[in-house]
Order: structure tokens, then sequence, then C-alpha cells
């Protein structure tokens, strides 16, 4: 047996841990000294405004995704699955609920902090899907607390003004609540300048995520499932957006420098789906081994918000988390991926289909033929799941992925 | 080290399956044992058991090639590939034409597509489930006190056939229960298995116009390439030995290695 292939890693990450842990030590304190309020948020929700009316932002889909990756999910999603939440649904949810029936968190690993951060309100957007809503309702009334939220139209094809307006006033309508739970009137200026910091923010993790449209890439989807962790929680800050500016000139150097994340990268295939939070070691090691790099994927994607603009903050906020790929309809996203395919040339897609998330499962439809004749090259579907490792098998995922690549060397 | 003999041993999840050739493309000597739990001292016993049969001496090596499940266990062999390479690889050999390859294994499915040059066009695993495969089989064997073996014959005495709805490999063996239950005969519940059996893979991708039966199953159930046949309305095309294309396709990319 040949020695695993380690990931490279980066210079910043510690800048990057750096950040991590101030986001969560400043929640533990204010949920301890009750201020500042804490708002809990879906990883694409209003943050913006939460952050612009002075909350400190929490996101449970973080905290999942923490759960899976250090594999404890599977303890917890049993839990959550006794009180009456399905195997079937998602599994960030049933362990999320799970850990905190047995009180529990990976926080106090990590970071030495007991328990996540008790809401004063919670604040959802369905873009992605219902099962968030269930999920911050189950602990509004747990806390006793306010859950409001955004319900954003699904499927849409172009987005339209109506589209805009519908989930731009949704979000207005969330003030009220918000002023009450803060007791601080909201401030327009500080609300702008919430949004130009998360513009800066998403434009910079954009940058780097284009920098893998180089050959060989200086970043793999592994890669980015974990420097995205500010993007997604410290979005609107201005240390996000300092981190992001040093990681983008590391970036840069390793491609002038001819420095591939892949060593002798030889394939580069797009990863469509969830990541499996608990295989994302085995698997980026694999494609290692396999000298392929999964240059660009949907999902680290999704925190790309190009509409943002701080003159306009509502509307623009509502089209961004309207414009997100989970959002539209089949034929965009079609075209969305013929686009990468044109920006980062790879020569094939893996399509995860994760059993407990439905809508990020984009090969139930028939997708991966659509795009295998339109695109003239080969996918390949792997089942398995974000959290729940009793719906992975390791040995056939392997076995499908060398086979995948297997095909690709034989195309060549 | 000869260099004109060529080995492919292909570890499946139930047997290990093991082929030697000469530069000639024929097959010297076969295997075929049970995997076992120790995939490594499988290998060395069927690699002996094949270059004793060729009359070569127990010692003798040559270029290898493995594949299966235990792939990376056969210490001696210079390379591997997976089972699914080494499937198209074997069955190209004995069809040289677009065909759609259907391998039904003792732990899962493939349907791997190739065009008229033997390139892979797709593939597909089945899902981890054991619907449609040699367990499924063995499960239902077990419930029904059968021997495996055995399941053939019995599915041939059939003078009817019980219709399965079910997915799910639990599901079905209450549903055979059910049959059981009322009365119905053994051998038409065992026929109505292997129905479902062609139906759990036909569920699994499209056909092109042909298609090869490959893997333990079909090598060892006659039924199943007729019950196959009826369900998709023309002939299936059955290699030689069917059990055998892996270890097959393994020994050819062995030759290509030089």
């Amino acid at each position: 047996m040949s020695e695993p292939v380690k990931r490279k890693g980066f210079k910043t990450n510690k800048m990057m841990k750096d950040i991590m842990a101030r986001h969560f030590y400043d929640l533990d304190a204010a949920a301890k000294s009750g201020s500042p309020k804490i708002a809990w948020c879906t990883s694409v929700g209003p943050a913006e405004l939460l952050r612009g009316m002075g909350f400190l932002v929490y996101f449970p889909e973080n905290h999942g995704a923490m759960l899976g990756a250090t594999r404890m999910a599977s303890d917890y999603i049993p839990v959550a699955n006794a009180e009456g939440y399905s195997p079937d649904i998602c599994s960030y949810l049933t362990s999320d609920v799970g850990a905190f029936l047995k009180g529990e968190t990976p926080l106090t690993r990590a970071y030495q902090i007991e328990s996540v951060p008790r809401p004063d309100v919670l604040v959802y957007n369905t873009n992605q899907c219902r099962d968030v809503k269930d999920w911050f309702q189950w602990y509004g009334r747990r806390f006793d607390v306010p859950c409001e939220g955004v319900v954003t139209h699904r499927e849409v094809g172009d987005v339209e003004d109506h589209h805009v307006q519908s989930v731009a006033e949704q979000i207005r309508e969330l003030i009220p609540t918000l002023e009450s739970v803060s007791g601080e009137k909201f401030d327009m200026g500080r609300f702008k300048e919430a949004v130009r910091l998360s513009k800066e923010c998403t434009d910079l993790w954009k940058a780097v995520l284009q920098t893998a449209s180089a050959k060989p890439s200086p970043l793999t989807f592994f890669d980015a499932t974990i420097v995205m962790g500010p993007a997604v929680v410290a979005r609107g800050t201005q240390e996000a957006v300092d981190y992001y500016k040093e990681l983008l000139a590391e970036l840069n150097e390793r491609i002038e420098e001819g420095i591939g994340a892949v060593e002798e990268e030889q394939h580069r295939v797009y990863w469509e789906g969830m990541p499996i939070w608990g295989k994302l070691k085995n698997l980026s090691e694999l494609f290692l081994r396999l000298k392929t790099c999964v240059v660009a994927s949907t999902y680290c994607n999704s925190w790309i918000f190009d509409a943002f603009d701080a003159d306009h903050p509502f509307e623009s906020m509502a089209r961004a988390y309207i414009e997100l790929f989970i959002v539209r309809d089949e034929a965009f996203k079609e075209k969305y991926i013929k686009e990468c395919q044109d920006t980062f040339k790879f020569d094939g897609i893996v399509f995860h289909d994760a059993k407990t998330c439905p809508n990020n499962s984009n090969n139930r439809y028939g997708m991966p033929q659509r795009l295998q004749s339109k695109l003239h090259i080969p996918t390949i579907t792997i089942n398995g799941d974000l959290n729940d490792l009793r719906m992975y098998s390791e040995e056939q995922t392997v076995t499908n992925i060398e086979a995948f690549i297997e095909q690709l060397d034989e195309s060549k | 080290m000869r260099t004109d003999l060529f080995g492919g041993i292909d570890i499946g999840a139930s047997n290990t399956k093991t082929v030697l050739l000469d530069a000639q493309k024929n097959i010297l000597a076969f295997d075929v044992r049970r995997s076992g739990h120790d995939f490594t001292s499988t290998s060395h016993e069927a690699w002996r058991s094949v270059v004793n049969q060729a009359g070569l001496g127990a010692e003798t090596m040559a270029a290898i090639v493995s594949t299966g499940y235990g792939r990376r266990n056969v210490e001696f062999a210079r390379e591997n590939k997976t089972e699914i390479s080494c499937h198209a690889k074997g069955c190209y050999h004995y069809f040289p034409r677009a065909i759609t390859i259907v391998d039904i294994g003792g732990q899962d499915n493939k349907i791997i597509k190739l065009d008229d040059r033997g390139a892979r066009l797709s593939f597909k695993m089945n899902r981890k489930c054991a619907a449609g495969t040699g367990a499924f089989l063995e499960e239902m064997a077990y419930r029904l006190d059968l021997p495996l073996e055995e399941l053939n014959d019995y599915a041939r005495r059939a003078t009817d056939e019980i219709t399965l709805g079910s997915y799910c490999t639990v599901f079905s063996a209450t549903e055979v229960l059910e049959k059981i239950r009322a009365g119905c005969p053994v051998a038409d519940i065992v026929k109505g298995l292997f129905r479902s059996v062609v139906k759990r893979v036909l569920e699994m991708d499209t056909l092109t116009e042909h298609v090869v039966l490959t893997g333990g199953v079909a090598a060892h159930n006659s039924i199943l390439q007729e019950i196959f046949e009826e369900e998709i309305g023309h002939e299936a095309l059955l290699p030689p030995y069917p059990q055998l294309t892996g270890a097959l396709g393994a020994a050819l990319f062995a030759m290509d290695l030089g």
C-alpha cells in the first residue's frame, strides 16, 4: 500500500483559524454576558442585516459541518431520529438537534466552549430548503425566542423584479422584530457598511476560487471547503476581507511559481453537491493520489454574491440571495456548470447524491446525462451524505472514483 | 519472472478469480475460490494454483494486474485496476463491438457501456443496497433454507412465478415469507427472485443494442440469462467464462504493461 499523499497547507491558515476562533469566543462571551445580542442565521440568510443591527451572528450550518467533519454527527443523528426527525431529512438538522439534546458540541474540543451560544432571535431564509425553517423553529420553541424568516421562490429561471421586491420586502419586515430584540433602532448607515464589507469579502472569495482556473490549480475543492469558513461566518467584517486579501496573494504566488495543489496534476474535475464532511480527508488524499484536482464546485461557489450593492442594500441582498444556484431552475443550473467548465477547464464531473439533501443533489432529474452529452465529458454519481455516514460506503466510493479517473486516463 | 505469461487476479467480495494467459491470449489456467478474510494469502494460493495447473513451478512469476475489492492486497501485482476497467477489457476481448456490459456480482452490480473501439462511455454501480446482487440471492436462499447452488434448478421447475414488489432485501424477505405462508410452491418463489434481480439491474441504466452478461450470478444460473432476454426482448451475450472476465481483463492489462 502506498503512503497517503498529504494536502498542502497554506501559510495563511493561522489567520483563518484565528478568525474562526475569535468568532466562537466572541459568541460565547456574548451568550454569557447577554451583550451584544445573538442572532442565529442560515448560511445564506440575511446576515448583513443582522450584523448591521449590531447582532453577533451564529450559523448553525457551520456547526453542522463541524459535527460532520469531526464525525460526531453519527452519534447525534439517531438521537434526533428518536425524537421524530426522520433519517431522510437534512442531517445537519438531525446532527445539530441531536447534539443539542445530548448537551455536546465540537466547540468544546476545538475551543473549550461548553455549548452553542444561546440565541436571542433566529432568522432563516428558505432559499436553500425548507429544512432550515423547521430546524430554526425547533430552537425557537426550545429557547422561546422569536424565529423569523424569508421565504424565497424556488426553481427560479431569470431573476425578475417581482422576485427581488418580494424578498426585499420580507427582509425589511424583519426589522421591527430585530429592533425589539436588540433594543436598538435600525441604522441605515451601519447596514450599508455591513453590505459593503460583505461585497468586498465575496469579491475576494470569488477571486480566490477563480485562481483554480490556473493550470496547475493552486487550490482544490477540499482546500476551499476549509478556507471558506470566514466567507460564511465572518462576511460583513473587516477581518474576513483582510484574510482573503492575504490568501489571494498566497494563491497568486503559487500560480507564479507554478505550484499546484496536486502534484503532477493530470486531471481536473468539478464537484457537484455537498461535501461529505466526515470523509474530506480521505477523499482529498484519494484525489491527490490519483493526480486529480477537484478544481471547482457548486458548493463553494454558493458564497459568491455578485449582486451586493451598498447603495441598494435591501434589493441587492434580495437579488444576491435569489441568484444562488440552489434557488434556480434546471436550465440555469446546466448553463452555470457549462460556464464553470469554460473557466476551469475540467474533464469530468462528480455528482454527489447526498441522501438527506435533495436540494443539493442535482443528479436526480437527469442532469448528469444531459451535461454529459452537452459538455462531452463523463460524469459519475457517488452516493453518500453531508453528515450521515450510514449512507456512505467507502469502498464503493473509492472504486467508483478510481474507475472514473481510469476512464479519464483512457480518454487522454 | 516469465515475460511470456500474464496474470490477472480479481479478488471479489465473494470469490477470487485468477487467470493465466500466454502471449497469444490463450487461457492456460484459471482458478475460482472463496475470497475469505485474508485476501493476501488467498491471492498467493490462487496464483500457485494456476501455475501448478499450467505445469509450471510453484515459484513462477509473471506480469500480474490485480482487480476487485481486494486489489490492493495482492502484494505481487505490478499494478491494480478497478474491476470496471477490467470487466470492460475482458468483455471487449470476446465481443469487439459497441456493448453494454451487465455484471452481476456478489456484492455489487455494474453496467458499463463501451463504444465500438472498446473505449468506455459510462459506467454505473448499484447504490449501496443489496437489491439485484448475488447477496440478495444468498439472503433469500438462507430464508428459504435452500442451497444457493440449487436455486437455478428450483427456478427451472417453476410452473408459475411470484412477483416481488419491494426494492429492499429485507422487505423482499417479508414478501417471500408471505408467499410461503400462502402456500406458493418454492420453485415459483425462486423464479420470482431471479426476476427481481433482473428488474433491479435494469433500473440502473439504459442498455444499448448488444448486451453482455458477466459475473458469478450469471455464470452459475442459466435461468438468469433467459429471464434477462425476456425482459429486454432480445439476445444477451454470455462470454465463455462469465465469472472470469474481470480477471481476464486484468491479465490483458498485464500484457499491455509489456
